[in-house]
């Protein structure tokens, strides 16, 4: 065990190029998937906290429990939708690091959604009766709570990130971990640790784990000297 | 002068969770004279003063001004105030900009709303780290750059220190010297007398009565108000 994590720190170290194509695959499918769910889900979250439609209870419930989709099942339905046969087959996305942004977007677009609307269903308590003074309401006071709680909002996209960077069951069924093409961390660690080869795997786990360790306290460092200056 | 006042309601009533907080109730308000809002805490000041804004629709009868589209000539200052987390001169660009004010007039008229209540020099600053007192005069700026015809206020310095309550009541006469109808709710009676020029008391969600301020406080006629204001004034 405790081989395995020194020789897994030799090649974090050593700066296996192989290793860092697989991580920087992995930063860039997760970090768009996440780009592309907050574009949508912040607003999208926004328009249900603030709007007033029959079945909002509904909308909310079951965006709460989309939060907790199992990954492999968003891989399965993209797999379909994705495959020669499928719906979008004719766009040839299947295996490639496009499908996998694809999948980690649906399945991060519930969690960052559902956090946005809880967050500005707060602030709306706070904000409703000023802005509606003002005049403001609907689609624009969406845009006015999301921008005025970007700070907290963070927190969405930060557990959009996490969940993102985590999972392996989406990618590994519709990228199909294709070494050079579609491996990222997950997948690797799932497969070394399969075949056997536990020092990449742990080498792997802690550069992962590294990674969201760094994003997390950046983040929040801009998120406390933000407040700090803005009240 | 074709302005939206007077605003009249008619047998409005207002319940919350099983229990009235306004009794049917008639009233006319007409332009000039500072109409002051008194009454205990639950004698239903806010509810009234919501539903004559248009915050909350009454359960029966109808809130009528003498002209439609009447949101962007009245302004309402809260008890507590909600800034918006940019600069004090942002806050007031943005209700300008709500107010479907043409951008080339914005800058001119947020920097005169602030001028007008002191704050000029803060207005770059973040307007979440302004005092209590300077955010509730942020509030009256922002009003005041939308130069409404009515400015409702619900008991707007009842978290203040004197000095700050001191310049809010400063603003607040411009307002109405400049010619904006002042509708406000107080506990103070005191500021009652400084600001107002006519008393509509409320006890339990009726109007108990309404007068002249010097006839109000001298000669009240009903038991309540004279009860209440025997029961208010050492706290003045």
């Amino acid at each position: 065990m405790l081989d395995a994590v020194v020789s897994g720190l030799q090649l974090v170290a050593t700066l296996d190029l192989r290793l860092w194509q697989v991580v920087g695959l992995s930063l860039a499918v997760s970090v768009s998937a996440v780009a592309l769910a907050s574009l949508v889900g912040l607003p999208l979250g926004a328009a249900i906290a603030v709007g007033r439609f029959p079945g909002r209870q509904g909308v909310i419930v079951l965006l709460n429990a989309l939060m907790g989709l199992p990954p492999v099942v968003v891989g399965l339905v993209i797999y379909l939708l994705l495959s020669r046969a499928g719906p979008l087959g004719a766009f040839g996305l299947l295996f490639t690091p496009r499908a996998m942004v694809l999948a980690q977007t649906v399945l991060v677009l519930p969690i960052i959604a559902a956090l946005a609307r809880q967050a500005v269903e707060d602030a709306w308590r706070e904000y409703e009766e000023q802005l509606r003074s003002l005049g403001v309401d609907g689609l624009r006071a969406a845009l006015t709570l999301l921008w005025d709680i970007r700070f907290s909002l963070l927190t969405a996209v930060l557990a959009g990130l996490g969940r993102a960077s985590a999972e392996v069951g989406a990618v590994m069924i519709v990228g199909g971990n294709i070494d050079g093409v579609t491996r990222v961390m997950t997948t690797t660690i799932a497969l070394e640790t399969s075949k056997g080869d536990l020092p990449l795997a742990l080498g792997l786990g802690i550069v992962l784990i590294a990674i969201v360790l760094v994003v997390n306290a950046a983040a929040h460092g801009v998120k406390e000297a933000a407040q700090r200056r803005s009240g | 002068m074709n302005g939206i006042l007077p605003l009249r309601l008619e047998d409005v009533s207002f319940a919350a969770g099983g229990r009235t907080i306004i009794e049917p109730l008639n009233l006319t308000l007409e332009a000039g004279a500072s109409t002051i809002v008194l009454g205990a805490n639950g004698a239903g000041k806010s509810v009234l003063m919501r539903l004559m804004h248009g915050l909350v629709a009454p359960d029966t009868g109808r809130v009528l001004w003498s002209r439609p589209d009447v949101r962007r000539r009245q302004a309402m200052v809260f008890q507590r105030p909600v800034m918006l987390r940019r600069s004090a001169l942002a806050n007031v660009l943005y209700a300008l900009e709500a107010a479907r004010v043409p951008p080339q007039e914005r800058g001119r008229r947020a920097r005169e709303a602030l001028a007008e209540v002191g704050l000029a020099h803060v207005a770059a600053r973040p307007a979440r780290v302004l005092s209590g007192g300077e955010q509730q005069r942020l509030a009256l700026a922002r009003a005041w750059a939308l130069h409404p015809e009515v400015l409702f206020l619900d008991e707007p310095t009842a978290n203040l220190d004197p000095g700050a309550t001191r310049e809010i009541e400063a603003v607040i006469k411009a307002f109405d010297v400049s010619g904006t109808k002042i509708v406000m709710s107080t506990h103070n009676l005191g500021q009652a007398r400084r600001l107002g020029d006519e008393v509509i008391f409320l006890h339990q969600g009726r109007v108990v009565e309404r007068a002249p301020v010097e006839v109000f406080f001298k000669q009240p006629a009903s038991a309540e108000a004279a009860a209440f204001i025997k029961g208010e004034l050492p706290w003045t």
